[in-house]
């Protein structure tokens, strides 16, 4: 690939970002790009060392704070025609309504799924609950002489406690997960930002 | 290696790379190259949060008829690197520590 194409390409993967950011990293680029070419490798060897527009967009998207996305996305980027002003002025009464419903649905999944999970340590709590209890009243019952009552309650205290062992990690690796997903539907939500201003 | 730690290690690094004179993009990474692997984009943001934090400036000057940018270090930037060989003192001693714990559960 020549330099011209490479930064062309990058140009269009970033086009939802502020102009200026995208000439700065470009000519960033660039300038890597003349450095490598200077020191004798070939245009295409110096681009390809660069890596891939992909992954560089990717990487930028990433880097770039979610609001400075949004806040580009809302600049009008040519003066709106009038029937468009009408249009969204008339239409206001559905679309407000709409996107209030689809961010309430959007973050009352959200909510559910993390009580989901504090559900889930609710589970676990509870079991090292009956874990501790039982071993009081295990000790309780021995000492009032009521011996089989007492190994009975013991081995039930001690199932609940190897129990919530096995339920701890499992609580942990869900977690994880839950933030994990958090993470990557908020790197989602951005390309989808960014991506939108390709389609001109 | 932790995240935030290898955060404030390139940071130092880049600057440590323009501590005795101006440097430019691709002459940061080939310098770091020994020690450190750097990619341009993750070049790019350090550069910017440094510049941010007046860490370095930067200038523009005219390179074989083209135009280079050039980092240049700052006071605050000179005192960040003493202030991380200070710390590095203190880590060293705790590393050493820590490695003598070994020794003599190794011998227990």
């Amino acid at each position: 690939m020549t330099k011209l194409n490479f930064l062309f390409e990058l140009r269009d993967k970033l086009s939802g970002l502020p102009k200026e950011d995208i000439e700065e990293r470009l000519n960033f680029y660039s300038e890597m790009i003349e450095d490598r070419i200077e020191e004798g490798l070939l245009e295409e060897e110096a681009v390809a060392a660069i890596g891939t527009t992909d992954e560089i967009a990717k990487q930028i998207i990433y880097d770039t704070p979610f609001t400075k996305i949004a806040k580009e996305k809302l600049k009008p980027k040519n003066k709106p025609k009038i029937w468009e002003i009408i249009l969204l002025v008339l239409g206001f009464p559905l679309w407000l309504p709409l996107s209030i419903a689809a961010f309430a649905v959007a973050f009352s999944l959200y909510i559910a799924l993390w009580a989901v999970i504090i559900s889930f340590w609710a589970v676990f709590a509870s079991f090292i609950g009956c874990a501790v209890g039982g071993v009081i009243s295990a000790v309780v019952f021995a000492v009032n002489g009521n011996t089989f009552t007492a190994f009975a309650i013991l081995a039930a205290a001690l199932i609940c406690a190897g129990l919530s062992i096995f339920i701890f990690f499992g609580c942990k690796l869900a977690t994880k997960g839950i933030l994990l997903l958090t993470e990557k539907v908020i790197i989602y939500t951005k390309s989808l930002f960014v991506k939108k201003g390709e389609v001109k | 290696m932790d995240i935030q730690l290898k955060r404030g290690l390139l940071d130092v690094c880049v600057l440590a790379a323009i501590k005795n004179e101006a440097s430019y993009g691709y002459k940061i990474i080939k310098d770091l190259k020994p020690y450190i692997e750097l990619s341009e984009s993750t070049l790019y943001t350090i550069l910017k949060r440094l510049e941010t934090a007046n860490l370095l400036t930067v200038s523009t000057a005219e390179h074989g008829g083209r135009l280079r940018k050039y980092y240049h270090i700052t006071n605050d930037g000179l005192k960040r690197i003493e202030d991380f060989k200070n710390e590095w003192q203190e880590i060293l001693s705790i590393y050493q520590f820590v490695s003598k714990e070994d020794i003599t559960n190794d011998q227990a």
